[in-house]
């Protein structure tokens, strides 16, 4: 059962993960909204993430529905703990998912849908990070039900990890425009993309020095014994990235800069699972304290490992038919383009 | 009890977030598959007001399938804000259907929903076709699991509670729960129900108004061919989800006709108004035996009571009691507009009856109305439970959460949804009154085929 219960955490976690990513960036262009230099580039921008944007979500009812089938005495104590930041996340995604549709049919309100965006992005990446923060500073549970208050989450290390994924979301998103567009928005897009990668640095390092003065486990975890040995790649590796990210910008590359950044939020994310290890809900409780019944974890374990791999061909698929640069009028189809 | 305590609040957040959901998908399952059927007609004939109607239709598609997508994330959170006594007992056995349905349905709909709204020029005409197809396939696939899931709840099977938590002991039971087969059927031709009213109503709108004409007829004809059918369809499944809810839960069945004593020879009520304190009906309108001969075939069939279980047991008999009589009302007379356009058709003015296109005009909203007040049936009628017989709705809920919080978020949600449902509107009345878009001029020269393939003037009907 405790294998079981750690690929369970697996799946839940690349879940996330992928979600982190793939919304990362959308949710970036959105953050990303009212600084583009014109209405032109912000009709470019929707345009470059119009037809993905609600597969990348769909990883998020994922994660939620995961963390159901999995461990349904995680998802029922943290969904109560967690509850007030849970609830802005999805009112800022409503916002930011509708856009999408009436943006495209307004004529003379397309700065309310303009903000409703922005505001969505902004919210939904800031609560996320706060979500993020709140569970690694740990819940209070008592047996299999969450023991804190309404307002547990709310602290400065949680606001601390806001901040940082909304810079790091801004960052996802400037690096996508940088290979989505080009001329004057992609010139904006590495000047965004300089200067968030700038704050992304600086908020992971901000995060990485208070994660372990959280808790003696965590602290042990990285610097105990010979673990900081095992564990040096993920530092090292970090500032590869970062060298990377940076002389990509500014050698005006336009992959690279994207595949750098998803690779920081890569390491950051694994930097996390190795402070939590192996609590789904820090301090108390293992994941092989949450795991649903074997016949639940099996019947589920075929059904991702059936459909998953024929999802993320599919959705390879779908991301290679809208391959190249975004353009203004990417809309609907009574648009005539290429 | 207070009046307002964390589980009432609870409970109406939910009721307003899951129905005001399900009116998109409820649109949108019956909408691709119309889709799928206009993109088809197109692909054979190469006649464009087909593809002139695929692309009208697909664009109010993208606009509710949108509302769909941000109100359901919702749902899939709030289990567990506010029901998290619910989430973790019943999660091992509900939990690998949502994932499912995640997996295999919502997936698809998400990958293909790009390629089918902006792939137009970036994939051949087949590809697409196929791409309105999956989606299509993807919105079925999440009807499947989600009615299952719900159905369980209504009739759990194939699961026992050990240890505070159910545990699984057999997965076809569990999907293949008794009520399961009959919900599916119900709601998925209520889909399709609904939108062949939509279809219609907005086309016999332009036929009004004398605008659109060419691809009006054509989405008239194909909507009144819809209604002809799943009407009657859907009056015959509904009578065997009765009859499958009277053998599992005679409770509900008892609400719904509001019949207080178990016996036979029970009449059918068109009006009362059932007092649940006195736990009996006033102002009765009854037909004579009709109960009993309809859920028994026989008048002296016994039909069960409420009062075969205590007060504390018992649904809101009100709410169930009339919102099945709305249900019902809704479905005679959405077979009386197809029978009307058949005979319509069969005189040769489907397209001049005047009266019979204001009609539809005024149903065109009705079928929404129809499959809200059969949810508000069985879910209101499992009541006092989440799971039938097993799990109470006051054992549900999250301890932790704050009526406060609850009562914050409910006002937010009145508000948001409220504004946002009146912005569809705006955009969907909008979209109406621009009409469908010709198309332009270097697509129509793209392809010589569809201008030979163009029969102006003639009726195709819709098989």
């Amino acid at each position: 059962m405790e294998t079981l219960a750690i690929i369970s955490g697996a799946v839940i976690g690349v879940a996330i993960l992928m979600y982190v990513v793939l919304d990362g960036f959308d949710l970036g262009v959105g953050i990303l909204f009212p600084f583009a230099p014109d209405e032109g580039a912000r009709d470019t921008m929707i345009n470059s993430v119009a037809p993905v944007w609600d597969g990348n979500e769909t990883w998020l009812i994922l994660g939620g529905g995961g963390l159901l089938v999995f461990f349904p005495i995680a998802y029922s104590i943290a969904l109560p703990a967690f509850y007030i930041p849970v609830m802005a996340m999805l009112f800022a995604l409503i916002f930011r998912g509708v856009t999408f549709e009436f943006r495209h049919q307004a004529h003379t309100s397309t700065h309310l849908w303009n903000r409703s965006f922005f505001w969505g992005s902004l919210i939904a990446a800031f609560m996320q990070g706060v979500l993020l923060g709140a569970l690694v500073q740990g819940v209070e549970v008592e047996g299999v039900r969450y023991a804190g208050g309404m307002f547990d989450w709310l602290t400065p290390f949680s606001i601390l990890t806001g901040i940082g994924v909304v810079v790091g979301y801004g960052l996802l998103g400037a690096t996508w425009l940088i290979y989505k567009t080009e001329g004057q928005v992609q010139d904006w897009a590495r000047s965004s993309a300089t200067v968030l990668g700038g704050g992304t640095l600086i908020a992971m390092a901000a995060v990485s020095v208070m994660t372990p003065l959280l808790r003696p486990a965590i602290a042990d975890r990285w610097f105990g014994g010979i673990n900081i040995l095992y564990l040096s790649p993920i530092p090292l590796l970090t500032l590869t990235l970062a060298v990377s990210l940076f002389w990509s910008i500014f050698s005006k590359r336009e992959l690279l800069p994207f595949l750098s950044s998803i690779g920081l939020f890569v390491l950051g994310f694994s930097g996390i699972a190795i402070s939590l290890y192996p609590n789904i809900i820090p301090p108390s409780v293992a994941v092989w304290d949450a795991v649903a019944p074997r016949s639940s974890i099996i019947f589920a374990l075929v059904g991702v490992a059936v459909v998953l791999p024929m999802v993320l061909l599919y959705t390879v698929y779908a991301y290679s038919v809208f391959h190249g640069k975004a353009s203004e009028h990417g809309g609907y189809a009574h648009h005539d383009h290429e | 009890m207070p009046p307002f305590d964390a589980e009432i609040l609870a409970r109406l957040q939910f009721a307003f977030t899951v129905s005001f959901h399900i009116l998109f998908p409820t649109l949108t399952i019956g909408l691709a598959g119309f889709l799928v059927f206009f993109e088809a007609r197109y692909l054979r004939s190469h006649d464009e007001a087909w593809l002139v109607l695929y692309r009208f239709w697909v664009k109010i598609f993208a606009l509710t399938f949108g509302m769909g997508v941000v109100s359901g994330l919702v749902l899939s959170y709030q289990f567990g804000t506010n029901w998290s006594e619910w989430s973790r007992v019943t999660g091992p056995a509900l939990g690998p259907l949502i994932g499912f349905e995640v997996l295999t349905a919502f997936f698809l709909e998400a990958g293909f929903l790009g390629i089918m709204l902006f792939g137009w020029q970036k994939v051949g005409p087949r590809l697409h076709f196929l791409a309105t197809c999956l989606v299509a396939t993807g919105t079925a696939i999440s009807a499947f699991w989600i009615l299952a899931a719900n159905s369980w709840m209504q009739t759990p099977a194939g699961a026992t509670i050990i240890e505070g938590q159910y545990v699984v002991d057999d997965w076809l039971a569990v999907i293949f729960n008794p009520s399961f087969p009959w919900r599916l059927l119900h709601m998925t031709t209520a889909s399709y129900l609904t939108t062949a009213l939509v279809v219609s109503g907005i086309s016999a709108f332009y036929l009004l108004n004398g605008s659109n004409r060419e691809v009006a007829r054509r989405a008239f004809s194909a909507g009144m061919w819809g209604v002809l059918v799943l009407a009657p369809l859907q009056i015959f499944l509904g009578d065997q989800h009765g009859l499958n809810t009277l053998e599992h839960q005679p409770i509900k069945i008892a609400a719904m006709e509001g019949n207080w004593e178990t016996r036979g020879g029970v009449p059918f009520h068109i009006f009362a108004m059932p007092d649940q304190k006195e736990q009996r009906n006033r102002l009765e309108i009854s037909i004579p035996y009709g109960s009993s001969l309809i859920l028994r075939h026989d008048p002296d069939g016994v039909v069960p009571g409420l009062k075969d279980v205590p007060v504390e047991d018992q649904p809101p008999v009100g709410i169930v009691f009339w919102s099945f009589r709305v249900m019902v009302g809704l479905g005679f007379l959405f077979l009386a507009l197809g029978l009307w356009g058949a005979w319509a058709r069969w005189r040769g003015t489907l397209y001049e009856a005047t009266w019979l296109k204001r009609l539809a005009v005024l149903l065109t909203p009705a079928g929404f109305v129809a499959t809200l007040a059969g949810w508000f049936v069985t879910e209101v009628g499992r009541q006092p439970y989440t799971v039938y017989g097993v799990m109470r709705t006051e054992d549900s809920f999250s301890p932790s959460v704050t009526g406060a919080s609850i009562a914050t978020t409910l006002v937010l949600f009145l508000i948001v949804y409220g504004g946002l449902f009146g912005a569809y509107l705006y955009y969907l009345t909008k979209l109406v009154r621009r009409g469908p878009d010709p198309l332009t001029a270097r697509e129509t020269e793209a392809k010589p085929e569809a201008i030979r393939g163009a029969r102006p003037g003639l009726v195709v009907p819709a098989e």
